[in-house]
């Protein structure tokens, strides 16, 4: 398939499609509002189900629904929506369904604005719902990577019977970059046995997130934390750049690394030693890859659309010793390259200075 | 030992004639509801309309939380356990990935009308393809006794001690009525399980409102007035002639609404 | 190589569908590129801009602070952009309804009466075809030639009988734009 320019709101909406989605409910909110209208349109053709839900509430406990009858689901939102959807997240967690959420992320808090925005990294990382867990987390940084990250969400989700959250943002979200979708799938034939389809020549299906009795329910919780440790095994997913023989590693997801990639480059064409890493799963969070290469660098620079989310989980892997630097935009703005330049610049003379003496 | 329906029958037939059976669409299993509470009695009529129909085989139960929030233990279908308030919203998503089959909600006052209210509203104006049974006890269960919507003007409950005031509360929400003003919606019918005459009443609506469904006619809801004797502080029978004395006049019986479409349905039915 | 540009002006003078036809050409030419809306609830009336990044690299930042150039429709766009162009970028000026002058000496300044242009050898809704040809006469990102082929190639059905027009439009905007370059100190 040759590239196309594609909006990263419907080159994910179109990636769902032909991961085999079957059903998709959803509530307008900018940013990601072109996704709802892609699928408005091809879902029908396509003779799939789409509904425009009355709220997020019941737009995810519809795709609770249908998820509970067997088949691959989506909705997709921002960042007041995804709110409105934690009770449902936590419902599909505790009953093991799976579920893909796409989350655009905008600014708050409350109504906040429509810009692109990294602010819900605690939300949808730490727990999303009330309960002990916590989703899949997968944070595209290019029109192509959410389009890939899509359908591996769908695949990821099948896998472990749980929720996984595309986490882009209204930059991602709203701008056009070439990008190559992959080939239709076939829809699956047969729905999963435990899947609600009537109980025809079988004991009936139950999906239910109900546990009696603390001793039920801690068993069910130990089983969930153990799935989790299979995925934080499994799935860890970052990347690297520039990181060999860096003094200052600069770590950042989604759109600001992207940003923070091209300052990156301006620093190294200055001669400076500076790397980039980038999770690419924000849970689980690449804990290991990161510590070991904090050991081989001298100071860690953070940048981050929020007020510092993942500075937390940054600062829990790498220990209270080591210099981490930080650098946080809000309320919908996007760094700029030359801010992120200035601040690594500054930071290393700050190193040098504190070397010499 | 368990037997089949068929080897039930057979035994049977050859000592005497079976009247009274449990339904095959009912678990063998004790409920947890109180004594005197008509849950038992909404859930048997279900059940029998779901074999009478053919239909268990092809049934998803979406259970929804208050006193009924066990109902999937009871009824030996396909189940699925909804957030309060959401079980519209959730047989909405099942349904629509499985038009073939038979998809109905067991909803409390407290889930229906209160919580939930938004659900069942757009459920009803989309005309899903839903049956809704709506037990209305004037009174959140499983809490123990708080005011519902559905709370009479005057009545106490654990959190209107005084009565409830319409000044402070508004007023009772006529969901029967509300739902049948709108165009989704195929039948919208009040019944009572007060007395015997009254449950075979709620029995032929439950059925319209299953072949409502299964005929792909639209959106179909039967309330049914019950009782609680528990949180009203009433001995079981005296809570049956509460229903009818105090619930009944405030909650009128009728059909609200019966489309064309059903009723032609059902009068071809009556025919052959 | 990687040359940034921002297209500004109100709503519905084709800013953002110029952006996304020099994201079109420059892909077809086998470049990088990103678009990048403004978006919000502005419809027609409001202002509008959008974000183009062409590269020979993969781009990281969509957006920039010093864009190269730098297309201002209307007043309010120069007056926000007109400071912003990276020194020894340029500014290509709508003179049918900017009635000021930059006084910057470290960028090129291309002026053209857009609205004029659009309305005597178009509509008047191709003011952004205007400007296209002006910036394309005097940078070298992308050729005229190439832009008109993408503008075959990707405007919508329902205006593919507006295409010559357009291209008439575009021409005549390189044609009659003039440009002031002083000198970059180096």
């Amino acid at each position: 398939m040759p590239k196309q320019l594609l909006k990263g709101n419907v080159a994910f909406a179109e990636a769902a499609v032909r991961a085999g989605c079957e059903a998709y409910f959803g509530y307008p909110i900018t940013p990601q509002t072109e996704a709802l209208e892609h699928m408005s349109k091809r879902m029908v053709e396509l003779d799939r189900t789409f509904v425009q839900a009355e709220s997020e509430v019941a737009a995810i406990n519809m795709v609770y629904g249908a998820a509970s009858a067997g088949v691959r689901v989506m909705t997709s939102s921002s960042s007041p929506g995804i709110s409105l959807m934690q009770e449902g997240f936590s419902y599909i967690v505790g009953s093991e369904v799976p579920v893909v959420i796409v989350d655009v992320m905008r600014g708050g808090p409350g109504l906040g604005n429509i810009q692109a925005s990294q602010s819900d990294y605690n939300q949808i990382t730490k727990s999303a719902g009330h309960g002990d867990y916590h989703p899949l987390v997968l944070a595209p940084s290019t029109v192509q990577e959410l389009i890939d990250l899509t359908t591996l969400a769908f695949d990821l989700a099948d896998k472990y019977r749980t929720l996984v959250i595309v986490a882009a943002d209204g930059s991602l979200g709203q701008m056009m970059e070439p990008a190559e979708l992959p080939p239709m799938r076939d829809l699956r034939e047969e729905r999963p046995s435990w899947a609600l389809t009537g109980a025809k020549d079988r004991e009936p299906n139950l999906i239910s997130s109900i546990y009696l009795g603390a001793d039920n329910l801690e068993m069910f919780n130990r089983k969930l934390q153990g799935k989790l440790a299979l995925i934080e095994k499994a799935e860890v997913r970052y990347e690297e750049q520039f990181t060999e023989e860096a003094e200052i590693v600069i770590v950042a997801f989604g759109t600001a690394a992207r940003v923070a990639q091209t300052a990156v480059k301006h620093l190294r064409e200055e001669g400076l030693p500076v790397g980039l890493f980038r999770p690419i799963t924000l849970w689980p969070f690449p804990e290991k890859a990161l510590f070991e290469l904090s050991q081989k660098t001298k100071a860690l620079f953070v940048v981050e659309m929020n007020a510092g989310q993942m500075l937390h989980d940054v600062r829990m892997v790498v220990g209270i010793d080591k210099p981490v630097k930080f650098l946080g935009r809000m309320g919908g703005a996007i760094p700029f390259p030359d801010e992120i330049e200035r601040e690594t610049r500054t930071l290393f003379e700050q190193i040098m200075t504190a070397e010499m003496e | 030992m368990t037997l089949t329906l068929t080897e039930q029958q057979e035994d049977v037939n050859i000592v005497e004639k079976l009247v009274y059976q449990r339904p095959l669409s009912l678990a063998d299993v004790h409920t947890h509801y109180c004594p005197g509470c008509t849950h038992g009695t909404a859930h048997r009529l279900v059940a029998e309309v779901l074999d009478e129909l053919g239909v268990r085989e092809d049934t998803i139960l979406v259970a929804s939380v208050g006193c009924s929030v066990f109902s999937y233990n009871y009824f030996n279908v396909d189940a699925c356990e909804a957030a309060h308030g959401r079980a519209p919203a959730m047989a909405t998503g099942i349904k629509r990935v499985n038009p073939d089959k038979v998809v109905f909600t067991y909803q409390g006052d407290g889930d229906l009308a209160s919580i939930g209210a938004a659900e069942i509203l757009h459920a009803a104006a989309r005309g899903e393809k839903i049956t809704v049974i709506f037990i209305n006890n004037a009174i959140y269960g499983m809490t123990g006794g708080q005011m519902a919507p559905t709370t009479l003007p005057g009545q106490v409950t654990t959190s209107s001690p005084f009565g409830r005031s319409t000044s402070l509360t508004g007023y009772p929400m006529h969901m029967a009525e509300l739902l049948a003003g709108l165009p989704g919606t195929v039948y919208s019918v009040r019944r009572s399980l007060h007395d015997a005459r009254h449950v075979i009443q709620a029995k032929k609506a439950i059925r319209l409102a299953f072949e409502a469904q299964i005929n792909e006619l639209g959106f179909s809801i039967v309330e049914l007035l019950s009782s609680c004797p528990t949180n009203w502080g009433m001995k079981p029978l005296e809570a049956l002639n509460w229903v009818k004395e105090e619930m009944v006049p405030a909650y009128p019986l009728g059909d609200y609404k019966v489309a064309d479409e059903l009723k032609a349905l059902s009068k071809r039915k009556k025919k052959s | 190589m990687e040359t940034s540009m921002i297209i500004a002006g109100f709503g519905g003078q084709g800013v953002l569908f110029t952006g996304k036809l020099l994201a079109y050409t420059g892909m077809d030419e086998g470049k990088q590129v990103t678009w990048f809306p403004s978006y919000g609830p502005e419809m027609r009336g409001g202002t509008a801009h959008c974000t183009v990044i062409i590269s020979d690299e993969p781009i990281g930042a969509p957006l920039v602070a010093e864009p190269d150039i730098v297309l201002a429709l209307n007043l309010p766009s120069f007056d926000k952009y007109e400071p912003r162009v990276k020194p020894g970028g340029t500014l290509v000026v709508n003179s049918s309804i900017v009635p000021k002058e930059s006084r910057r000496d470290d960028i090129q300044i291309v002026t053209v009466p857009a609205n004029d242009v659009a309305e005597q050898v178009g509509t008047p809704k191709m003011v952004n075809m205007a400007m296209l040809g002006a910036m394309l006469a005097y940078t070298d990102v992308l050729s005229l030639t190439a832009v008109a082929e993408a503008l075959a190639d990707h405007l919508p059905a329902s205006k593919a009988d507006l295409l010559e027009q357009n291209i008439q439009v575009l021409q005549e905007g390189a044609r009659v734009a003039t440009a002031v370059t002083k000198p970059v100190p180096v």
